[in-house]
């Protein structure tokens, strides 16, 4: 394992992007960084901005319209950078499957590296998954 | 051959960059408890320096050689001010004629750096931060630069910091006259603006303007702006040492009192929310240059 990848699991600055949720991920996702789970232990960071980030989470059911922004964000942050998908909605589209609006689900537009469910996952479930993408990240990638 | 070594190594910059991103992880630490949490272990900072060296860097399309060669312009001036200032800290005979006046303008090279490069980076919001920035400078300079020509007056109007710092081992430190207590207080707000620390974090604001200056920055270009930040958090307070409280500068007492004044900064940056960029100049410009003249005035009477 070189010190690169060392240094990146080491420290996951996390870019949380909502494409249409109902916001309960989003203050899920906040919670974690709340004094009882506090994952700051980790090095995980809440950042401002694409540029910085590690990790791009992607909560809610991907509409006609965040897409192409999606898209752009991607193709913005700098590149070891994973994507995680946060919650039901943006796994499988959830209760919006046959929505008008909603057409394709996540992973057929960005390379998802990790899959957290649960509406809306716990805190604990979050920090479970970022376990599990640094032992993925560790194992090769 | 011994400058370069006190350039790269001793006081310079592998000593300015370790220190400072030990007192990065302390206000990091600080920041946490106050705040019910664990925080990061002693090592984070550098795994973040680590970590960025090793990622894609992105050029916006724009004015290409601005955009990179700006953060190494404020990284090496500031660490030369760096230099300057632990050469005379360690060996006060070797201070050369007017180095505060040498120090003052390399301290303001970062900001100026940070300023090129947000502007040139073409993003609206960092054009915003870049604003601000230039406003808080307009704003902070004037009361430092009076609490300055205080020190300067008490210490029979010397502009060299070695005979300042031995003027005051033989006749006790600044801080604790009038004319020293207060230009010392106005001196610590312009370095809690310099810093960027929370009421004066408005050109970075994370929440609001989505980092600010440093939005379009990734990669080893924003590594060498985070290091800018980590040895600016050594030189201020060991400038404010050098000025308000250079009687003994052993390192047994050295360390408690840079520790202190860090620890004060992080408790200000933590108890306060940000405010306005007019709150801010409001701020600068009414009670702290006032602070700032009085004990100016104060220093000219001989208190």
């Amino acid at each position: 394992m070189s010190i690169k990848t060392k240094a990146l699991t080491k420290s996951i600055w996390v870019f949380h992007i909502s494409c249409g949720s109902c916001n309960n991920c989003d203050i899920e996702i906040l919670d974690c960084f709340t004094p009882r789970h506090d994952i700051e232990r980790f090095g995980v960071q809440l950042i401002g901005s694409v540029r910085h980030a590690d990790a791009l989470l992607i909560t809610g059911a991907m509409n006609r319209k965040s897409v192409p922004r999606m898209k752009k964000i991607y193709e913005q942050a700098p590149k070891p950078c994973v994507v995680v998908a946060v919650g039901q909605c943006a796994l499988s589209q959830h209760m919006f499957r046959y929505s008008y609006n909603v057409r394709e689900p996540l992973d057929e537009i960005l390379p998802v590296d990790l899959y957290i469910p649960g509406c809306p996952p716990k805190p604990e479930a979050i920090i479970a998954g970022i376990t599990k993408l640094v032992k993925k990240i560790n194992k090769g990638k | 051959m011994k400058i370069l070594l006190n350039f790269l190594v001793f006081p310079g910059l592998l000593t300015a960059v370790c220190v400072g991103l030990l007192a990065g992880w302390f206000d990091r630490k600080i920041s946490a408890r106050l705040q019910w949490r664990v925080g990061p272990p002693w090592y984070q900072n550098f795994i973040d320096i680590a970590k960025l060296f090793g990622k894609e860097t992105i050029i916006p399309r724009s004015s290409r050689w601005t955009f990179i060669l700006s953060p190494y312009l404020g990284f090496l001036s500031l660490v030369l001010a760096a230099t300057v200032l632990g050469k005379v800290m360690l060996w006060p005979s070797e201070s050369f004629y007017a180095d505060i006046i040498v120090i003052l303008y390399l301290l303001t090279m970062p900001a100026v750096s940070m300023m090129i490069g947000a502007s040139s980076s073409r993003n609206p919001l960092a054009s915003v931060g870049a604003s601000r920035e230039m406003k808080l400078i307009l704003g902070y300079e004037l009361p430092f630069i009076l609490s300055l020509i205080a020190v300067i007056i008490r210490c029979q109007d010397s502009i060299q910091l070695g005979s300042i710092i031995n003027y005051q081992a033989s006749f006790g430190s600044n801080i604790f006259s009038f004319s020293g207590a207060l230009a010392f207080i106005a001196a610590f707000f312009a370095m809690q603006a310099k810093l960027g620390f929370a009421p004066f974090d408005i050109s970075e604001a994370e929440q609001e303007i989505m980092g600010g200056t440093l939005i379009e920055y990734s990669g080893p270009l924003l590594a060498v702006f985070k290091l800018t930040k980590a040895v600016l958090l050594y030189t201020m307070p060991l400038l404010l040492i050098c000025l308000f409280m250079g009687k003994d500068l052993g390192w047994m007492l050295l360390i408690p009192k840079y520790i202190g004044i860090v620890l004060l900064a992080v408790l200000i940056k933590n108890t306060n929310p940000r405010i306005r960029i007019d709150q801010a100049l409001r701020f600068f410009w009414g009670p702290v240059t006032i602070i700032a003249v009085i004990s100016v005035i104060l220093a000219a009477v001989g208190l």
